[in-house]
């Protein structure tokens, strides 16, 4: 059983979240007595791989690989698998790898499994414990088939330094055809984006009004923190549908999300309860979100917030 | 133009979650069905496109008899026919599989799946489709634009919007912004009685095999109790969380 880890960049930089699925690559070849074989496109910095376990790094080079485009990525994919006689592929949650996963599976005939939160509990059958109900419950499932695809629920695994061999190989990949041209991208830069980010502020319709997230973005700031709303918050236009976490919305799965003024309504506790310790600011005692809450603040946002980011500050 | 939208019947997004048959399968007792938030943005966004360029819509789910409450909803809200493929949702594989089946034999040029549903949250069916069809996929699509052979798309990625411009037939997986919240369709009583009289099919399987098989589930332990902190003792919330959580 070989495994093979695509890790991912993004401006020619391996991401945060390729380490951990390269992290969690290693220690799942060490336990089938393989090697960990990575790929990578468009990555000036392979070499980095090596820290994380990455015993061959097999650089895919083909003039249509420069953007993302998930049927291209997958023929390419389709090629490193058979060359390498791969039978385990493990990707991150990043949207680009789902996206990816999802079509690769199709274009492979493989068997895929999204949001996996360990290590296999068994080889054979090969058994997997994933999230499902939306964080509500999870799940030790079965993954039968030849090739199998497994994404790694962000921050669930954590980042390893384990040292591979580290020898870099280049690949040519061929006929990498997609009739889908992507025309533009419109990016926001230099901000931290959810998914990414290991630090969320949310709030929600106790802010009173869209004039009021400035408090938000302040401390979003302070913290190196991306930010997020509530439903609601979205809904009336407050704030933009990109920034709406929850079930019908984007999960979160950061080391720490503070809700402020979120009351937390079921649908909104699911998409977030992945993400490790949860800080809840809400004037009302009894809002369910404490329940899920592993620090809570019962008072005034208008007054603890500004005095939060003063502290902080200060703290340098 | 004729649109398939795969329609997923899930537990209500307020349903208590609980396990049943040795915590081998969901417990369905008290639990109201509906559909998929997902892919009832993308049902939103197909009955558009039927009012404005006269497209043909069908729904089509894979399930039991028990569905087919959701598909007349579907049907209620615009949709022309429903489709329901007779045998148990055994996993996505399995799901994917018969659908694309069925768009072998009947050819759609767009086909919208939710990015994905919200009980197993696998994600898998509309790339799968896409996939085994060799047809153009797009998902976490926000917006959709078709004109002939044309599809102007827009996809969520991490931190902005990807626009892509590719031909049909097209897969997309439809996520709220596709259409609003607000633009969901609330059905009227004309719809309704409307939806009784159109053709719901019944087809026989393909009995497709699973690939991922859910042995037990389980659900998160209980949280230990919040930790109170008053409001004019904000360094010992950040000494909290940088010594005893160490997340700052």
């Amino acid at each position: 059983m070989a495994v093979l880890v695509y890790a991912e960049s993004e401006n020619n930089k391996l991401k945060k979240s390729a380490l951990e699925a390269v992290s969690y690559g290693k220690t799942l070849a060490d336990k089938i007595g393989s090697k960990l074989t990575c790929a990578v496109t468009n990555c000036s910095d392979p070499i980095i791989l090596k820290d994380y376990g990455a015993d061959k790094i097999i650089n895919i080079k083909n003039d249509n690989l420069k953007d993302f485009n998930s049927k291209s990525y997958s023929i390419a994919l389709k090629q490193v698998i058979q060359a390498e006689n791969i039978s385990i592929l493990i990707l991150s949650s990043s949207p680009d790898s789902k996206y990816l996963g999802a079509h690769l599976a199709g274009i492979t005939n493989g068997s895929f499994i999204s949001n996996v939160i360990g290590s296999p509990e068994n080889l054979n059958p090969f058994t997997v414990k994933r999230s499902c109900f939306t964080n509500k419950a999870f799940s030790l499932t079965e993954l039968h088939g030849d090739l199998k695809i497994l994404c790694i629920s962000t921050n669930s695994f954590g980042i390893i330094e384990q040292s591979g061999e580290g020898e870099i190989l280049d690949f040519d990949a061929e006929s990498i055809i997609s009739t889908l041209k992507v025309s533009n991208i419109e990016k926001e830069s230099g901000q931290v984006t959810i998914a990414d980010a290991d630090i969320v502020v949310s709030a929600g319709r106790g802010l009173k009004g869209p004039e009021n997230w400035h408090l938000v973005e302040e401390l979003a700031e302070v913290l190196g923190a991306a930010t997020a709303c509530s439903k609601p918050v979205s809904d009336m236009g407050w704030r933009p549908h990109s920034e709406h976490v929850g079930q019908t919305g984007k999960p979160v799965s950061s080391n720490l999300y503070i809700a402020i003024g979120i009351s937390g309504a079921i649908q909104h506790l699911a998409g977030i309860n992945s993400s490790k310790v949860k800080v809840v600011i809400n004037n009302d005692p009894e809002a369910p979100f404490f329940k899920a809450a592993d620090y809570g603040i019962v008072g005034d946002a208008f007054e603890i917030i500004p005095e939060l980011i003063s502290k902080l500050k200060s703290r340098g | 133009m004729n649109i398939l939208v795969c329609i997923s019947n899930v537990p209500d997004t307020t349903s208590k979650i609980n396990f049943t048959d040795d915590d081998s399968s969901f417990d369905k007792n008290g639990v109201q069905f509906v559909i998929n938030p997902n892919d009832e943005f993308g049902l939103t966004k197909a009955v558009w496109m039927k009012d404005s360029n006269g497209a043909n819509v069908t729904v089509l789910t894979v399930g039991d008899i028990n569905a087919e409450a959701t598909l007349r909803k579907c049907l209620a809200i615009g949709a022309d026919k429903a489709i329901r493929i007779d045998c148990k949702a055994l996993d996505a594989n399995s799901v994917a599989k018969e659908i694309v089946e069925h768009c072998k034999e009947t050819r759609y040029d767009l086909i919208i799946c939710g990015r994905e549903s919200i009980d197993y949250n696998g994600g898998l069916v509309p790339g799968l489709i896409a996939g085994l069809l060799d047809y153009n996929f797009v998902t976490n699509c926000v917006s959709l634009d078709l004109s002939k052979e044309k599809a102007t798309c827009s996809r969520e990625i991490s931190g902005g919007i990807e626009i892509s411009e590719c031909d049909i037939p097209l897969v997309i997986g439809a996520q709220k912004g596709l259409v609003e919240e607000s633009d969901l369709i609330i059905p009227n009583m004309r719809g309704i009685m409307m939806a009784r009289q159109k053709p719901l099919e019944v087809l026989d399987p393909k009995n497709m095999n699973a690939q991922a098989i859910d042995k037990k589930y389980f659900k998160p332990k209980e949280k230990a109790e919040v930790k109170l902190v008053k409001p004019d003792e904000l360094d010992k919330l950040i000494d909290l969380l940088e010594n005893e959580a160490k997340v700052i």
